[in-house]
């Protein structure tokens, strides 16, 4: 599905260097854990292959089923099955929120060669899901995130992801904010969403959203690359024991 | 004294072709206003708020050429608002395009065609407007109510069938046209005034609005998207106790458009909204001057302009709310934006507030920025290609103008010619 190939990427302002080799391959109907420290490139791993700008990729190539994801613009990624669940989902004052994910729906059905979604049959569509994510129809009809607790903003996340149907998840941090029942809520909007055909490549601090969400393989990131890799008992080893041990192990 | 002089030699060259109508129940307000012409002179460049406008094109004793503009749009704007069209082309009244005058709810006259001495509309023809020449003169309305000889004057005395539309025509290259519009709104009766079209070369525009008690006025205008007329509009209007003004006005390109609105709020617990929503690509000057008076108490005031600038495009905003001594408990509300896409275009701003009552409550902003970075990138990684999400951003800019617009059926038609504009001038 994702196959990251010695990736390299620096910041384009300061000239910085933040990732620096990264190899993974992320099989369909997998999902991959990647937990790391502060600052060791997880997000910035996400955005670059989102297509944010600010980032030059100096080395490497990141291939979504065999394209090459780097030279494409954000919105043919996203029409190519890319989804990013942002750490911070954006504020749009002015845009409401069922405007939104109409027009980034029928945009992403017509790059594919698809007919637009009927207006009726979006509306069913949408409040199936949003039922399900508990998300009511006043957020629907409210600008994008603006005036959205932190736990809304990750399950209008989660419901955009329902609803685009993406083959390869990104979700950045999905976790952070969340209480507990949300938490619960949001991680049974993701598992609902596992399949064969889909892929997930959760980015995570800590072990307890891999509670719900249970990863087939768990990676390991410091100072820009992967530094280790294996099954779900990383993730466990990392939260008893931090990152210190495992990263002395791998210098 | 020089630049008195240079004022007073740009009247005499602006007026030497016009000829006098010194006739009729207009008479009087008519000479009152030379009188006052003649002290003020015509605008200079000097003057506190011609500032950031050069007003020279718009005094100049002859108007620019402005080749006729051919709207290629598949509907006009308004076309599919029920509604009781009057026309008029270079500023004459056209007869045969215009619908009948006979609409319930409301008498229909016009300027060029009311003779009789006991027209309602002497009570307010020049009235509103000398009300408005302090403390900040207004040359170009003065010229307006001195020698305009075509307008509509409309009096509602209940709730309108439907809105009457104004519909201005542009055949000459040439045309200077001075147009003059009076409205009553007797005391619990409502009427909306559309207005649009690209009307002449140079037009010179005043209406004046008086809302009785309890009277309800709404005022769409589409301005555009006609690139080559210079235009200096104003809007008089004066609010009994619990009236209610709103005026929206869409600009869509404009060498040159200036709009002035000069709203008393004389009677208690009345309410005065003025909106406007710009979009200028180029050669686009864009002044919106506003001026709201509280004298009444508990009155609503609010001034929401928007503008998105390109290409050097050039936006104004000279906003002020003047809250008089007893004018207690007003709620005045005045913001100003610009959405600069790009560094050439300019956006200058001057809100002012001048409070004589101590419980009030006035807020204001104004802001210029450039389309969010971050939002682009939201939009654009759920699929939304660039150009797209770049004109929601800019309908979202503008959303909250729009919002100022009652009637579902008009705020539509008037996004719809927004995003005509942004599918033509796309970035």
């Amino acid at each position: 599905m994702l196959e990251i190939n010695n990736l390299h990427v620096k910041l384009e302002e300061e000239d910085k260097v933040i990732l620096r080799g990264v190899d993974l391959k992320v099989e369909a109907g997998s999902v991959h854990a990647i937990m790391g420290p502060n600052g060791s490139g997880k997000s910035t791993l996400s955005y670059v292959l989102a297509g944010r700008d600010g980032y030059t990729v100096t080395e490497g190539s990141a291939k979504l089923e065999g394209a090459e994801l780097l030279e494409m613009e954000p919105e043919e990624r996203a029409a190519a099955g890319l989804f990013l669940a942002f750490q911070y989902p954006v504020e749009i004052p002015g845009v409401g929120n069922m405007t939104f994910l109409r027009t980034a729906m029928n945009a992403q059905r017509k790059a594919r060669g698809q007919d637009e979604l009927s207006a009726g049959d979006f509306l069913k569509l949408v409040r199936e899901k949003a039922k399900a994510l508990k998300i009511d129809a006043d957020m629907m009809k409210r600008p994008v995130n603006v005036g959205f607790s932190g736990g809304e903003k990750k399950r209008n996340e989660i419901l955009q992801m329902a609803m685009l149907e993406p083959r390869m998840c990104i979700l950045d941090e999905t976790d952070s904010g969340l209480d507990v029942d949300a938490m619960k809520l949001v991680s049974d909007g993701v598992n609902a969403l596992r399949d064969a055909g889909r892929a997930f490549l959760v980015i995570t601090h800590y072990q307890r959203l891999l509670d719900h969400i249970h990863p087939d393989v768990v990676h390991i990131m410091a100072n820009g690359r992967i530094v280790k890799t294996g099954g779900p008992e990383l993730a466990l080893e990392v939260e008893k024991n931090g990152y210190a041990d495992i990263l002395s192990e791998v210098v | 004294m020089a630049v008195a002089q240079a004022k007073q030699d740009t009247l005499e060259a602006r007026i030497a072709g016009l000829s006098f109508p010194n006739e009729g129940w207009q008479a009087p307000a008519r000479f009152d206003a030379l009188e006052r012409l003649g002290a003020m002179g015509m605008p200079g460049r000097r003057d506190e708020y011609w500032r950031y406008t050069h007003p020279s094109s718009l005094t100049s004793p002859e108007p620019l050429p402005a080749p006729v503009f051919v709207d290629t749009a598949e509907t006009m704007v308004f076309d599919a608002i029920d509604r009781l069209k009057l026309v008029f082309v270079d500023g004459v009244f056209d007869a045969e395009a215009s619908d009948d005058l006979a609409l319930s709810g409301v008498e229909i006259d016009l300027l060029s065609q009311a003779q009789s001495d006991i027209h309602w509309a002497r009570d307010i023809y020049g009235v509103l407007e000398a009300r408005g020449q302090t403390p900040v003169q207004r040359p170009l309305a003065a010229l307006g109510t001195a020698f305009s000889t075509e307008g509509v004057l409309i009096r509602a005395t209940a709730k309108a069938a439907k809105p009457i539309a104004l519909v201005y025509v542009h055949k000459s290259d040439t045309s200077d046209v001075i147009l003059h519009n009076c409205i009553r709104v007797e005391a619990g009766a409502e009427v909306t005034v559309l207005e649009s079209g690209p009307a002449a070369a140079r037009f010179t525009k005043v209406m004046e609005v008086d809302v009785a008690e309890g009277g309800r006025f709404h005022h769409i205008r589409a301005q555009g998207p006609d690139q080559d007329r210079r235009a200096a509009t104003h809007i008089f209007a004066r609010l009994a106790e619990e009236a209610l003004f709103k005026s929206f006005t869409l600009t869509a390109n404009g060498v040159m458009t200036r709009n002035e609105a000069v709203l008393e709020l004389v009677g208690d617990d009345c309410v005065a909204h003025v909106a406007g929503a710009a979009v200028g690509d180029g050669m686009f000057h864009h002044d919106d001057t506003v001026f709201i008076t509280h004298e009444g108490q508990r009155c609503e005031s609010r001034q929401v302009f928007k503008k998105v600038l390109k290409n050097g495009a050039t936006g104004v905003f000279q906003g002020k709310i003047l809250v008089k001594p007893g004018a207690q408990k007003t709620d005045g509300y005045q913001i100003s934006q610009s959405l600069l896409l790009d560094e050439d275009s300019q956006f200058l701003a001057k809100p002012e507030l001048e409070i004589y009552a101590d419980d009030v409550k006035c807020s204001h902003g104004s802001t210029s920025g450039a389309i969010d970075d971050t939002a682009l990138f939201y939009l654009r990684s759920r699929g939304v290609p660039l150009k797209q999400a770049q004109s929601l951003m800019v309908l979202a800019f503008l959303a909250e103008a729009i919002s100022e617009i009652e009637d579902e059926g008009i705020a539509e038609d008037i996004r719809q010619r927004l995003e005509d504009w942004l599918a033509s001038h796309e970035h």
